[in-house]
C-alpha cells in the first residue's frame, strides 16, 4: 500500500469514473483509455513486467483503438439532450446490482488475502515461467481460448458480409 | 584503450555523478541517460531531414535546399525558427483538449521507445527482462494518438486519414511482431540486451547476425516492409500522401504542434530502425572480428543511418500503393509469409548443425515466395507490356 499505489489507484479510478460520466462519447472512450494506462502501470508496480506491458499492447493498442473505431463507424459523438443526462432511468437497479457485484467480489478478495502471509517475498515470474505454464499446465484453458477466438472472427465477418447482401 | 573509447560516454556519466551523494547517483545516471536521449536523437532528425530533402531532391534530378548554409546544411535551424513563430491556429469547433494532448501523447511514446535500445555495449537507458514487449507496447499506443489527432480536427480529411493510418498500423504491426517473434524464439529471450549479445559471437571472422541466416533473411526483409508501414512512410503513405488528402490526420495543426508531429514521425522512423538493427543487424556488434575496436556506438549510428538511408530512397523510387493494396499485400501475403517463417525457424532449430538445414530452410522460404507471389499474380492478368501513342 505505499505512496505510489494510492496515485496509481486515483488515476485508474478517475478514468473509469471519467468513462462513465462525460458527455462526449468520444472523450469517455479516451477516459477509458486512460483506465487501462493505470492498471498496467499498476501491474508494474507490482512488479508483473509481461502482464503490464501485454495489458498496454492489448488494451491500450488493440481494445481502445476497437473501440474508438466502433464510435465512428456507427453513431459519432453526439452529446445527450439535457433532460436525460449521462445516467440512465433505470440507475437504481444498475446501483444494486453494483453494489452485489462489489460485496461478492470484495468478499472473495479478503478471504483469499488471509491465506497469503506477509513476510513472503513477492514471487517474480519471468517469462520464460508464464510460456512453461502456458504450454504446460494450462495448454487445455490455451487451445480453448484459440478456439474462441477464431469462432469470433469468423463470427464477425459473418456478421458483416450478412449486414451487405441485406442492403443489396 | 579503445575499453575507454568505447564505454566513454559511461565513463563520463559516472565521473558526473560521482559528484553527487550517493543516494542521488542512481535517478542523476537515469536522468542524465534521458538528457542524452533528447539531445541526441532530435539532433540525428536535424541532419536526416536535410538528408531526406537533398536526397529525395537528387533522386527526383533536382538540386533540393541550397540556401540556408553551404548545401543547404543549416536548413534544420530555419525550420525550427519556422515553426515556432508560426501562428498556432486551431478550428472553432475542433475538440481543444484532445487536440492538443494529441502530438504530446504521440511524442512522449515515441521517446519511450528510445529507452530499451542498446545503443553500445552497457548502453541502454533501462535494461528490463521483456524490453522488446515494452518496445512494442510503446508502437501500439501511438495509434491512439494519431486517432485523437484525426477525429479532434472535427474535418473530414483528417478523420478519413486518421482512419487509414490506424488501420494500416494494425494490419502491419501483426506482421512486425510475428517476424520479431522469430529473433525472440531463437534467442530464447525477450531481453535485447541479451539478444544483441547473442549475435555478438563470430565464426571464421564472420558475424552471427540474424540477417545472415534464411529465417533471419526473412524476416528481415517483412521487419522492414512492416515498418515501413508503421511509420506511414513511402510507399506506404497514403494516409498523409499530399495529392491524396492534404495533410491527412495533422491537416489542422500548425506551427509547433505540426512539427511535433513531424518529430514523432521521424523519431518512430530512428527507434524503429534502431530495433531493426538490435534484432536483424547485430546491434552494436562489428561486422569482422578484426574490426571490434571501433566503439560499439559508432556501428549502431552507422546501421541506424544506413536503414534511414534506404528508407529516403525507397521513398524516392516507388510509388505510392492504394489503400487496398496496401490491406491486401498484409493480411494475404506479409501475414502468411511471417507464420511459415515461424516454422521455418523451428525446424532449423532442430534440425541441428550442419549444412543441410541451410539449404532446406532457403529452399522452403524460395518456394513458398514464389508460390504465394505467383497465386497473388493471377488475378492481375499480367501480360505482355502494350503501349499506346497519341496520335
Amino acid at each position: 500500500m505505499s505512496f505510489m499505489f494510492w496515485i496509481l489507484a486515483a488515476l485508474t479510478i478517475a478514468g473509469g469514473l471519467a468513462a462513465v460520466l462525460l458527455k462526449n462519447l468520444v472523450h469517455c472512450a479516451l477516459a477509458v483509455t486512460v483506465a487501462f494506462a493505470g492498471l498496467a502501470l499498476l501491474f508494474l508496480q507490482l512488479d508483473a513486467q509481461f502482464a503490464g506491458f501485454a495489458q498496454i499492447l492489448v488494451y491500450i493498442g488493440a481494445v481502445a483503438i476497437l473501440v474508438v473505431f466502433a464510435i465512428l463507424l456507427t453513431r459519432g459523438s453526439e452529446t445527450p439532450k439535457k433532460e436525460i443526462g449521462v445516467f440512465s432511468r433505470t440507475w437504481l437497479a444498475g446501483l444494486v446490482v453494483a453494489a452485489a457485484l462489489f460485496a461478492v467480489l470484495s468478499w472473495a478478495v479478503l478471504q483469499s488475502a488471509g491465506g497469503l502471509s506477509q513476510d513472503d517475498a513477492a514471487p517474480t515470474v519471468s517469462v520464460l515461467q508464464i510460456g512453461q505454464a502456458l504450454m504446460g499446465r494450462y495448454v487445455l484453458p490455451l487451445e480453448i481460448v484459440a478456439l474462441l477466438l477464431t469462432a469470433a472472427t469468423i463470427g464477425a465477418v459473418i456478421v458483416a458480409m450478412h449486414e451487405k447482401e441485406d442492403s443489396k | 584503450m579503445q575499453e575507454k573509447a568505447d564505454q566513454i560516454f559511461i565513463l563520463l556519466r559516472d565521473w558526473l555523478v560521482g559528484f553527487l551523494p550517493a543516494s542521488w547517483q542512481t535517478a542523476a545516471g537515469v536522468l542524465l541517460g534521458v538528457v542524452a536521449i533528447i539531445a541526441v536523437f532530435p539532433g540525428l532528425f536535424a541532419l536526416t531531414t536535410v538528408l531526406e530533402r537533398k536526397g529525395i531532391a537528387r533522386i527526383q534530378n533536382r538540386l533540393g535546399p541550397n540556401r540556408v548554409g553551404p548545401f543547404g546544411i543549416l536548413q534544420p535551424i530555419a525550420d525550427a525558427i519556422k515553426s515556432l513563430t508560426k501562428e498556432d491556429v486551431v478550428p472553432l469547433t475542433a475538440d481543444h483538449a484532445v487536440h492538443f494532448l494529441a502530438p504530446v501523447v504521440l511524442v512522449i511514446v515515441v521517446f519511450m521507445g528510445f529507452a530499451v535500445l542498446p545503443v553500445g555495449r552497457n548502453m541502454q537507458l533501462v535494461d528490463m527482462d521483456s524490453s522488446l514487449l515494452f518496445y512494442f507496447a510503446m508502437g501500439a499506443s501511438g495509434e491512439v494518438s494519431i486517432f485523437m489527432a484525426g477525429w479532434s480536427s472535427r474535418n473530414k480529411y483528417s478523420l478519413l486519414g486518421a482512419m487509414r493510418a490506424v488501420a494500416q498500423m494494425i494490419s502491419y504491426e501483426v506482421p512486425l511482431l510475428l517476424s520479431s517473434v522469430v529473433i525472440v524464439m531463437i534467442t530464447g529471450s525477450l531481453s535485447l540486451v541479451k539478444i544483441v549479445e547473442a549475435q555478438n559471437q563470430y565464426t571464421w571472422g564472420l558475424p552471427h547476425w540474424y540477417i545472415f541466416t534464411p529465417w533471419g533473411c526473412a524476416a528481415f526483409l517483412m521487419y522492414a516492409i512492416s515498418a515501413t508501414a508503421e511509420t506511414n512512410r513511402s510507399p506506404f503513405d497514403l494516409p498523409e500522401g499530399e495529392s491524396e488528402l492534404v495533410a491527412g490526420y495533422f491537416t489542422e495543426y500548425s506551427g509547433f504542434k505540426f512539427a511535433l508531429f513531424f518529430l514523432a514521425e521521424y523519431l518512430a522512423m530512428f527507434s524503429i530502425s534502431g530495433l531493426g538493427t538490435t534484432l536483424f543487424l547485430g546491434g552494436w556488434s562489428a561486422p569482422f572480428a578484426f574490426l571490434g575496436w571501433v566503439p560499439s556506438w559508432i556501428w549502431f549510428f552507422s546501421k541506424v543511418m544506413m536503414s534511414i538511408v534506404v528508407m529516403i530512397w525507397v521513398r524516392g523510387t516507388l510509388p505510392r500503393l492504394r489503400q487496398d493494396q496496401l490491406m491486401n499485400f498484409a493480411w494475404k501475403f506479409v501475414l502468411p509469409m511471417t507464420l511459415l517463417n515461424l516454422m521455418v525457424a523451428a525446424l532449423w532449430r532442430f534440425m541441428g548443425e550442419g549444412w543441410l538445414r541451410w539449404v532446406v530452410c532457403s529452399a522452403i522460404l524460395i518456394v513458398a515466395y514464389v508460390i504465394a507471389g505467383r497465386i497473388g499474380m493471377r488475378r492481375e492478368h499480367l501480360g505482355p507490356r502494350t503501349y499506346r501513342y497519341a496520335e
